[in-house]
């Protein structure tokens, strides 16, 4: 398994490029090998400041009727209503989503994680999450990250302008904006090896 | 020390274990519809792994919006359906046989004490009233759990939710369930099973039992389950008497899943429910809850009777009490969708569906519908409407649209009244 750079977030790459084909579904494309990589890590800090934001807010149930990941891009974080917020606009450019407790609570829909995961945002770092979505992230090989609320806090107040490079090695994350914030963060050993592995199906078909 | 039913059960199935925190558990049903199944099919299509590991352990239905409304709906439908054929899955309901997931595979004795269910669905927690371990699931544990019978689990922590008392007339299983969410808030359950216990539960039927379960995910739980019991072998009858010889032996061998007395629990709470109000949400969110009383006079556009938390035939008979006799407000639409083909057609042998139209509802096939703004139903914004449902979210009956979650009782009196009121004074 060839592993990106740590520290090098969102450089689009080969291995990007080859991941992203990989894992979209489009039924009529004809059989591709499976092969499955590690994403890349970091980037630009979109900031969602409130607790508890829904799937239903992420990606609302009218769009569950699209059959491509892809077709779900431009409805991200559509019905999230928060002082100053434009999903259209604030979503751009992001690599990574700072929260506070119990993100993506409700439904099951992984079309919250795919939405993310076909705008480049591989890493969410909440308090907390609803175990289903905390699930579906690993299983997408993508990052949820729980840190206490001091450090929630702490990288809140780096902003506004914020970029964070993770290092998967040293389950570190460093936050730059007009401060810098370090602080180390916990995997599960299971959730990294899906990480690791590209996704719970690629883990799991080597292994049973 | 001894061990929860959970552990039971993950001890039984238990696959592999990753990790000191999670293990990978043989799943004995995997259920699919058609909102999150297809693009977990189409992604095995495109791997080459088209292929499923048990047609017998998968269980099909096409729920959400059926019949379909548009062309992207038909071709998840299809996706679904064509799936299902090639696989050789028998169990697979389509138009004329189809019914919300959560009231028509319990229905048809698809789940089993001791069993491990999942779905891409969060409501799977339903399935937990029959003593198994149900929990939703994204489309990736899905794809997983099509192709190999498996899924990972955090090892789970039990909370002992007690149920005592006496529940007050006009007062039901989803009042009790509200109650609790709005005491655990939506995440104070997070990564744990619910366990309901006491003598409300013991005296509660299947489908009461599957309202409580069911909204075990509102506060953040894995599952919710319930011990199966006397009434769980009564329900299941039809489909183990091959297995026991009477019901007696059925009870007695269901006792086996049972929670040991010395049992440990990550928390135990009580809740006395005699003297209880009919509960009603008042926000986003459905922990946010209210005596019905506190909430009497607000006005309503919309009433919806049906989902998979209270579409049943006990949860009917209950709203007819009510609506027997009685016209909806003028300024209020109401619609009723039985949850499956079995309960719509016991409502019209008992005249309940009489009663609804009388009344002045709108009765449609069984579907998920309005619940969650997927087909029919929608809301306007600024429109509000009562609801039988699980979920307040905000636009999750339609963008602007405002949700107060209830019982079938107080949704029939809320139609009639046309605000919400206590549907106790018209008992």
């Amino acid at each position: 398994m060839k592993r990106p750079q740590p520290n090098k977030p969102n450089k689009p790459n080969k291995l990007n490029k080859l991941n992203k084909l990989n894992k979209l579904n489009k039924p009529n494309e004809p059989n591709k090998p499976y092969e499955v990589v590690m994403k890349t890590f970091g980037g630009p800090v979109l900031f969602l400041d409130r607790s508890n934001i829904n799937t239903d807010e992420i990606i609302p149930a009218k769009y569950l009727t699209e059959n491509t990941k892809e077709d779900l891009k431009p409805f991200i974080l559509e019905d999230l209503k928060l002082p100053g917020f434009d999903p259209a606009v604030n979503t751009r450019g992001a690599g990574v989503i700072v929260t506070r407790a119990n993100f993506g609570c409700g439904s099951s829909r992984e079309h919250a994680v795919w939405v993310f995961e076909v705008n480049n945002i591989n890493v969410v770092i909440a308090e907390s999450f609803a175990r289903i979505f905390r699930q579906n992230m690993f299983n997408c090989g993508m990052l949820a990250i729980e840190l206490p609320k001091k450090d929630i806090d702490a990288l809140f107040a780096v902003g506004p302008e914020v970029t964070v490079s993770i290092d998967m090695d040293k389950e570190t994350l460093i936050a730059r904006g007009t401060k810098e914030f370090t602080c180390k963060f916990t995997l599960n050993s299971f959730d990294k090896d899906l990480v690791l592995a590209g996704g719970w199906l690629a883990y799991a078909d080597k292994k049973y | 020390m001894g061990k929860t039913i959970t552990e039971k059960i993950f001890e039984a199935h238990q696959r592999d274990v990753p990790s000191a925190h999670n293990v990978v558990l043989d799943i004995d049903v995997v259920m699919c519809h058609e909102i999150t199944t297809p693009i977990a099919v189409n992604d095995l299509k495109a791997r080459g792994m088209d292929r499923v590991f048990d047609p017998a352990k998968i269980k099909v239905v096409i729920d959400h919006v059926t019949p379909s409304k548009d062309t992207k709906t038909a071709i998840q439908a299809k996706i679904l359906r064509d799936w299902a054929r090639r696989n050789h899955i028998n169990d697979f309901f389509d138009i004329g046989a189809n019914g919300i997931c959560h009231a028509l595979f319990p229905e048809k004795g698809f789940i089993r004490p001791g069993y491990t269910v999942i779905m891409g669905d969060s409501h799977t927690c339903t399935h937990g009233a029959f003593g198994a371990f149900a929990a939703g699931v994204g489309t990736t544990d899905l794809e997983v759990g099509i192709l190999k019978g498996v899924c990972s689990f955090r090892l789970p922590e039990t909370m002992k939710i007690t149920i005592a008392g006496k529940l007050g007339k006009g007062v039901y299983a989803k009042d009790v369930i509200l109650r609790v969410i709005k005491e655990l808030t939506v995440n104070g359950a997070t990564d744990k099973v619910m366990e309901f216990r006491g003598p409300v539960v013991d005296g509660m039927s299947m489908e009461s039992r599957m309202t409580v379960c069911n909204m075990a995910i509102e506060a953040g739980a894995t599952c919710g389950v319930c011990l199966p019991d006397r009434v769980t072998a009564e329900y299941l009858w039809p489909f183990i008497q091959d297995q026991y010889q009477d019901v007696e032996a059925a009870v007695a061998d269901f006792r086996k899943w049972h929670s040991d007395a010395d049992a440990g629990y990550a928390a135990e709470k009580t809740f006395d429910v005699t003297g209880l109000a009919p509960q009603v949400t008042y926000g986003y969110k459905p922990d946010e809850v209210k005596d019905i009383t506190d909430m009497a006079g607000a006005r309503i556009d919309q009433v919806y009777m049906g989902s998979c938390t209270n579409g049943r035939i006990e949860d009917l008979r209950v709203a007819a009490e009510i609506l027997k006799g009685r016209k909806i407000a003028d300024h209020v639409r109401a619609i009723l969708s039985p949850a499956t083909p079995k309960v719509y057609s016991q409502a019209l042998d008992e005249g309940l569906i009489r009663i609804f139209m009388e009344a002045g509802f709108c009765v449609t096939n069984p579907t998920c519908g309005a619940c969650l703004g997927m087909s029919n139903g929608v809301l306007a914004p600024g429109e509000v409407c009562a609801s039988t449902t699980n979920r307040n979210f905000n636009g999750r009956m339609g963008k602007g649209g405002m949700v107060h979650l209830m019982s079938p009782l107080a949704a029939a009196a809320a139609a009639v009244k046309g605000c919400i009121t206590d549907p106790r004074e018209m008992l």
